[in-house]
């Protein structure tokens, strides 16, 4: 993972996760967990409910403290210090704005008793209602906003005492879809502006694809990757993380020598895997890097007949933007493929239900992951 | 990455969480409550329980006596061996009480005090004692002493534990009958209580009859009296001189009768509140199923409604069982010569200073009172799954000839409540009944009655105010540290174990277990025994389960996180306390402060044994009164315990709708 170690070269380590454990009883939560967050950074945890994420950073916020493990902020150790003690802003799911205070006391919570006066502690709260795009609705009560204004007036107080770091824990997933996506950007377009160091933790794909600079994927209390929104996508470490993020083809197979593999009877070229032979795999591929391909692709360049194979169309939804189509050869050991096409692909190469079309497996997009390795996420 | 780190450095160093002032804050706070819980709960029935244990015997071979009647010592013989000689005393003479005793002149048929003989005593093991005038002695030497120096030795008796106050108790008929008239009284209350709750509640859920509030109003009175009101207004109706004394054909109301309507009155609002919310969290979908399946009303009732509601019922029924059972103002006042368990601790206690008996008593009386309180929590647990967040809530459509039967129903009720409490008020203002019948305030004159007159009545008041103050912040403080806290898992799950005890503990128990454990001459909180202050703090442990129970569902509706987010913004708990928790929570805690006051001024049993002749009550002055046969007067002072709730309740509502407008703006909008 050396692209981790160069991404942003330049800024420092701002959060250094050290083999953090965290256990409830005999149930092991965060299993040696180490991270680095950079200065400036969004960060999203990303992962199935229960894959330790929340519990990871509630354990930076000094919430629920790690078992074993170490977390240092801007060079200090702050493992075993009280929340109390750390620096840090959060946002929760809930939001925890105080029902009995207006949105303008609520900003201001954080400002009282730290020696500023009222009259500084008003322009503080002014600024920060502009920030956040609500400059006229500090009087009003929580349960008189709505709740996209609801979470931005939870994110002002979070922001309000200029903490280095900033915990999102789930922060939009109470809101409908539009607002959501709407405040996705606004969110993500603050932390720029403001630069604050940023871990959010969410179980949206989407929401972390959109948002964050980098993405941890996590399950069963490990990391399973961590990168750019890029990297995850196109270049998953695991299957898992091929699975859980966006759409994945998955058919068993078995390897050949350290770059082909056998599905059902055919022969493909796939990535470097570097597995013994003969071991049980699982092939992955998404759908839309699956090619249709028409007879003129053939003529002029041989290496086209490589993966290529001819696949009966057994159905065709319409997605708008694409046609979503099953395909079926009964070489394959009885499993169907899903690919994406566009609308142009389909017109040109005459896809319809029933009939046969060739279509290519490119091998640098089929991946190939040990089967042991976990089947399905969920 | 991860995994090299993992491989080549050494094992990641455990952590340990630094405490902060927060932290260290709220551990005091637990020990504090966790400490309440346990000196005014926990100890207190670990005394009673070890009393009743406790048996006291006066052992006779331990003591030796010589005579000397002019020709020299006699060989030593025990007073056991005399006992059998002489066959004075039998086997159960021998066992007494705590402060038995036994004069050794009784061992000596032909003793005189004027004789020349001398006598000497010893013990042979130094475990019990005999006074001399007021001198203990519990060494092992030979005391000589002339005859009339001897008349005035007493043996004491001495302590042992085991099961023989429950083989007394088990081998005395007029005793352990109770527990059979105890269970059959409850039982029949129970049935009826319930099934005519139920009806009510169905009336008023599912009807669209009118007057709806203010049937709910008058099946809420029962709640502001004392329980033995009723028994006296049904003295009033069916006693020797009743009114309407013919309508019972000769059969007397003191006695089964009279519990029995007296408990169906004061244990009716307690089943209504349980059986109207069971029928108001019923799911209108399933009637608009039943209806579109074209089912009968008759069958929709067996198959949605009572189903439905079962949980609900069980729980009033286990409820009133307990209420019933445990009570003792009524049959005191209209029990006549049918004994009940809670009784016999007053009588054991009060009547004949057995406090062992009576603890015995209190044990028997536990165990049916545990036992309907386990099962009711238990089904209680299952209610809270069955609400759906989608269910629909029902709404019912006018049916005339329905909607008239329901009328009446509740009229009937209403006349059955109102009517008791309208005799009490009218037998206070009459004269002298039945002789002479015309109004004055003669009754009120406390003053001259048995009971301690009007200053009961302040002494009453204070209490409440007390109750309700001391109560709701030890209550709520409690009810915080369980929701609030983190960490200190067992001792936040014991506490809410105790706090869930004093529903299951009977007030009379409670009381009692309070003298053993106060009047402990040992213990350093001796000193608030017989004031205001032990009244204050049982009417608070009796009452505190509901209380508690109430603070904590105003508690669980607070986000989880708004310590974490006070915690982030650098800002102490007790901002959040006091800024956020405390304003949220104001009605919570408004209604936990009127409950404790009116029960603090209705309560009798929990006090009946720790008033001192400077803190009487009124609740206790009715008994009293009553007791000494001044009636009228009794029901007097009743009504002035139900005006006084009445007016509580005006003024904390009055109180809370204009706090509720002040602080809780953010509400409705």
């Amino acid at each position: 993972m050396a692209d981790q170690l160069t991404h942003k070269s330049g800024s420092n380590a701002y959060l250094q996760i050290d083999r953090l454990t965290k256990k409830f009883g005999n149930f092991v939560a965060l299993d040696s967990v180490s991270l680095e967050v950079y200065e400036g950074e969004f960060v999203c945890f990303l992962g199935p409910s229960g894959c330790g994420k929340t519990t990871l950073l509630r354990a930076i916020a000094g919430l629920d403290i790690q078992t074993s493990g170490t977390v240092r902020q801007a060079d200090v150790d702050i493992s075993a210090l009280p929340p109390y003690e750390r620096d840090f802003g959060i946002v929760f799911q809930s939001y925890a704005l105080f029902p009995n205070l207006t949105a303008e006391r609520n900003i201001a919570f954080g400002l009282e008793n730290q020696g500023l006066e009222k009259s500084a502690i008003g322009k503080r709260v002014t600024e920060l209602l502009e920030l956040v795009g609500l400059p006229d609705q500090g009087p009003k009560y929580p349960a008189q906003l709505s709740g996209g204004q609801q979470q931005r007036i939870a994110l002002a107080r979070a922001l309000a005492t200029s903490p280095g770091l900033l915990l999102l824990d789930e922060p939009l997933s109470a809101l409908d879809a539009k607002v959501r996506g709407h405040l996705r950007q606004e969110m993500k377009a603050l932390q720029r502006r403001l630069g604050v160091t940023t871990v959010m933790v969410t179980h949206d794909q989407e929401e972390a694809l959109t948002m964050a600079d980098r993405i941890v994927v996590m399950n069963h209390g490990v990391i399973e990757q961590v990168g750019t929104p890029t990297e995850i996508y196109r270049e998953p470490d695991t299957l898992f993380v091929a699975d859980f993020i966006g759409a994945m083809n998955q058919v068993s197979g078995r390897t050949n020598d350290e770059n082909s593999i056998t599905i059902g009877e055919l022969n493909f070229k796939s990535r470097a895997h570097g597995l013994a032979s003969e071991s049980e795999i699982v092939a992955a591929i998404r759908p839309e890097d699956i090619v249709p391909q028409g007879t003129e692709d053939f003529s002029n360049d041989t290496s086209n007949v490589e993966n290529s194979l001819e696949m009966e169309v057994e159905s065709m939804e319409f997605l708008g933007s694409f046609w979503r189509v099953s395909l079926n050869n009964s070489a394959l050991g009885g499993a169907s493929l899903i690919a994406d096409m566009s609308i142009n692909a389909a017109r040109r190469h005459e896809i319809d239900a029933g009939s046969t079309i060739r279509v290519k497996l490119p091998s640098e997009r089929l991946w190939v992951f040990p089967s042991a390795a976990g089947i399905k996420a969920d | 990455m991860t995994q090299s780190a993992a491989t080549t450095a050494p094992a990641a160093p455990l952590i340990k969480p630094k405490t902060s002032k927060d932290d260290r804050i709220m551990a005091g706070f637990i020990l504090v409550i966790s400490l309440y819980l346990l000196v005014t709960l926990a100890f207190p029935l670990y005394a009673m329980l070890s009393k009743s244990f406790s048996t006291y015997a006066f052992d006779l071979t331990n003591f030796e006596f010589q005579v000397n009647t002019g020709d020299g010592w006699s060989e030593p013989f025990s007073a056991a061996a005399q006992n059998e000689k002489i066959q004075k005393f039998k086997p159960e003479d021998l066992v007494t009480s705590s402060d038995g005793r036994l004069a050794p002149t009784d061992l000596f048929p032909d003793f005189s005090f004027r004789s020349p003989t001398l006598y000497k005593l010893r013990q042979v093991r130094g475990d019990t004692s005999f006074l001399f005038k007021t001198d203990r002695i519990d060494d092992t030497d030979w005391h000589e002493y002339n005859s009339n120096d001897f008349r005035r030795i007493v043996i004491r008796a001495s302590a042992d534990t085991g099961l023989d106050n429950f083989r007394t108790y088990f081998s005395t008929p007029a005793l352990f009958r109770s527990i059979e008239n105890s269970l059959f009284i409850a039982f029949l209350s129970t049935i009826i209580t319930v099934s005519l709750a139920f009806g009510f509640a169905y009336a008023i859920n599912r009807s669209t009859m009118r007057f709806k509030g203010l049937f709910r109003l008058i099946a809420m009175i029962p709640i502001l009296v004392p329980s033995l009101l009723p028994g006296i207004a049904l003295v009033y109706l069916f006693g020797n001189q009743g009114m309407i004394k013919g309508l019972l054909f000769g059969e007397s109301i003191y006695g089964p009768i009279g519990i029995v309507i007296g408990s169906v009155f004061f244990t009716f609002p307690h089943a209504l509140i349980i059986i109207t919310t069971a029928l108001a969290i019923s799911d209108g979908r399933l009637y608009e199923a039943a209806t579109a399946l074209r089912t009968s009303r008759w069958r929709t009732f067996w198959t949605v409604t009572i189903p439905g509601a079962r949980y609900g019922l069980i729980s009033a029924a286990f409820v009133v069982f307990n209420l019933v059972i445990t009570d003792f103002g009524l049959p005191k006042v209209i029990g006549g010569q049918y004994n009940m368990l809670a009784v016999d601790i007053y009588k054991q206690v009060i009547g004949q200073q057995n406090f062992e008996m009576g603890a015995v008593v209190s044990v028997v009386l536990l165990i049916p009172a545990l036992l309907a309180f386990s099962i009711d929590r238990y089904v209680q647990k299952k209610q809270v799954a069955q609400l759906s967040a989608r269910s629909v809530p029902f709404s019912p459509k006018p049916h005339k000839q329905f909607d008239r039967i329901c009328l009446g129903y509740c009229t009937l009720v209403a006349i059955f409540i109102v009517g008791l409490i309208a005799v009490c008020q009218y037998a206070a203002l009459i004269k002298f009944w039945p002789y002479n019948l015309s109004l004055s305030l003669v009754n009120y004159n406390f003053k001259v009655m048995d009971g301690g007159g009007w200053d009961s009545y302040i002494n009453s008041i204070q209490l409440g105010l007390y109750t309700a103050l001391a109560g709701t912040i030890v209550v709520f403080v409690g009810a915080y540290m369980v929701e609030k806290t983190n960490g200190f898992f067992a001792t936040r799950s014991s506490f809410q174990f105790l706090a869930m005890m004093p529903m299951a503990i009977p007030g009379m128990v409670l009381g009692l277990a309070y003298i053993f454990f106060f009047n402990n001459p040992d213990n350093p909180l001796n000193g608030i025994y017989g004031t205001l202050a032990i009244m204050v703090i049982c009417t608070v442990t009796h009452f505190y389960t509901v209380s508690h129970l109430t603070a904590v569902t105003a508690l669980k509706q607070m986000d989880r996180e708004f310590e974490s987010v006070a915690a982030s913004l650098k800002q102490p708990f007790h901002k959040v306390l006091s800024k956020v928790t405390v304003p949220v929570c104001l009605p919570s805690i408004l209604d936990i402060s009127i409950y404790l006051f009116v029960n603090a001024m209705t309560t009798v049993s929990a006090v009946i044994f720790l008033y001192s002749p400077d803190t009487t009550l009124a609740s206790v002055a009715v008994l009293n009164m009553d007791d000494a046969g001044d009636v009228a007067p009794a029901a007097a002072m009743g009504m002035m315990i139900f005006y006084t709730n009445v007016g509580a309740r005006l003024i904390h509502q009055f109180v809370s709708r204009n706090l509720v407008r002040r602080t809780q703006a953010w509400r409705g909008t």
